[in-house]
């Protein structure tokens, strides 16, 4: 066997042409993609896929967009929040089109997934867009077994901010095993009575479930949220190892 | 697919002056940011310990004291991780893999492989090939600092020739192993070798 030999050859995730059916517009800085691959033989709730585009002059870039879509649907769904000065977040809000075609490859990852037969309780803590992979979570178990107990911990600056808000909210309101918390850091409505600033330790504890019931979490946002959030857990007494962590890029403070 | 379709009014924003040092895929950053599966383990130095293992017996175990002891390296080179960014000309100090060996009188390499197992529980494999001959070192220092936590500090593999993941945080153990099995991230859709300049990402590339 020489080095570069996987003990266990797996096929190439070969590039692909998505084509655009739909686009969102979520918040003021966040759409949705809603694209219809070329072939798909299904994904797991928290997997990505990599985008790349191709300039005239041959240059490309790629990224990687997780999966907002659970598996049960044919349509694969991005959400996409603007990065100011980025070269692919912006590209993709301001010049993408229905109709386009979008190379992309996947799906990619086997760390950061759950599905309905793994159980539960779920724990899901999202920073900002790390609400993406989550949803995908979410949208799966509420059309598998909404019995599993989960909660999901929403950080955003604002409700303005919230994405998918009105899904989340109905799901939530139909379904007494899911809990719904908004942390909302910089704005809330005077007669806000959810929590107010970062998410702390006293609202991971409540929301969180007990040592005993041993749930799983999944927290996804900015590095510097995971950071914190994943921290506050290990102190709370968890196990590491049931705390799966997704990092989306730079902290933006 | 033979040639990817253009992307209708896309144009690269970025100033590429060092695009031969780029491999496909990446862009270059000038932020350090974190790749990890789980949280930030917190390692006290006097609690540390990091060992050579062959088959089932330890060849040796040093105390951070000890490990500091040893030759240091100090090198320049250029960083790619899996999640897309590069990073040019970070600067390390550590301990060589080659060192390593010298310190417990190896000529050469025992076996052909090695996994490094890492606190929480995280492995990645590697040929020795990989680590010899100047190709490794066991960073303890990132641009002259004591390596950051969130950075695999204490201690950190670091292999820069392959995609950043194989450079192992939190490194506690480099055990030899006749033959290649696939560590944490390998088992989990990425590649087993992770050469960035073929784009060896995710399994089968
Ligand atoms: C596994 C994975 C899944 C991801 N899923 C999603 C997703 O579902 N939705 C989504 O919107 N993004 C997601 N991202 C982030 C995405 O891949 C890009 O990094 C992001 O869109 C910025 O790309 P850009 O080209 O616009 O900015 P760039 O040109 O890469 O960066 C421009 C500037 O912004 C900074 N920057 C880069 N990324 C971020 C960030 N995330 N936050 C703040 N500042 C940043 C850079 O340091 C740079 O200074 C994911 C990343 C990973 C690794």
């Amino acid at each position: 066997m020489t080095a570069t030999d996987a003990p266990l050859q797996q096929p190439k995730i070969e590039w692909q042409i998505g084509r655009v059916l739909a686009i969102v517009a979520e918040t003021s800085r966040v759409k949705s993609i809603i694209l219809q691959p070329s072939r798909w033989s299904g994904h797991w709730p928290g997997q990505h896929v990599d985008i790349r585009l191709t300039a005239e002059d041959g240059y490309q870039a790629e990224r990687s967009y997780s999966i907002a879509s659970p598996p049960e649907e044919q349509l694969l769904a991005l959400t996409v929040e603007r990065v100011e000065d980025g070269e692919v977040s912006p590209y993709l809000l301001d010049e993408l089109r229905v109709g386009d075609a979008l190379e992309f490859r996947g799906p990619i990852g086997r760390h950061f997934i759950w599905s309905q037969t793994r159980g539960g309780p779920i724990c899901l803590v999202a920073g900002g867009t790390g609400i993406t992979p989550l949803m995908a979570m979410l949208r799966h178990r509420k059309g598998s077994r909404p019995n599993i107990p989960a909660s999901l911990i929403y950080s955003a600056r604002s409700l303005a901010d919230v994405v998918y808000r009105d899904e989340l909210d109905t799901m939530a309101r139909r379904d007494l095993n899911l809990r719904l918390v908004y942390a909302l850091t910089r704005e809330h409505p005077s007669d806000w009575n959810g929590h107010r600033g970062r998410v702390n330790e006293v609202l991971l504890e409540e929301h969180s479930f007990t040592r005993e019931q041993n749930p799983t979490f999944f927290v996804c946002g900015p590095t510097g949220f995971v950071e914190s959030i994943s921290s506050m857990l290990v102190t709370l007494g968890f196990d590491p190892f049931t705390i799966k962590t997704e990092r989306f890029g730079p902290s933006r403070g | 697919m033979d040639r990817p379709p253009v992307s209708r009014g896309f144009k690269s924003r970025r100033q590429v002056s060092e695009a031969a040092r780029l491999p496909p895929g990446q862009y270059l950053t000038t932020d350090f940011p974190v790749l990890s599966a789980g949280p930030t383990p917190e390692i006290r130095v006097a609690d540390w310990k990091i060992a050579l293992q062959l088959g089932g017996s330890l060849l040796e175990t040093w105390t951070w004291d000890e490990f500091e002891a040893l030759p240091q390296t100090t090198i320049t080179v250029d960083i790619h991780c899996v999640t897309k960014w590069t990073k040019l000309n970070t600067v390390w100090q550590g301990v060589s893999f080659d060192d390593l060996l010298k310190a417990v009188g190896l000529s050469e390499p025992p076996d052909a492989f090695v996994m490094a197992h890492c606190d929480g529980g995280y492995t990645t494999n590697l040929p020795v090939a990989d680590l010899v001959a100047g190709k490794a070192i066991i960073a303890t220092r990132y641009d002259g600092l004591p390596l950051a936590p969130a950075h695999g500090g204490p201690a950190r593999l670091l292999v820069p020739h392959l995609y950043f993941w194989k450079s192992a945080k939190w490194l506690r153990r480099l055990r030899f192993m006749p033959r290649d099995e696939p560590g944490f991230w390998e088992s989990r859709g990425y590649h087993n070798y992770g050469d960035p300049w073929r784009e060896q990402r995710y399994d089968g590339d």
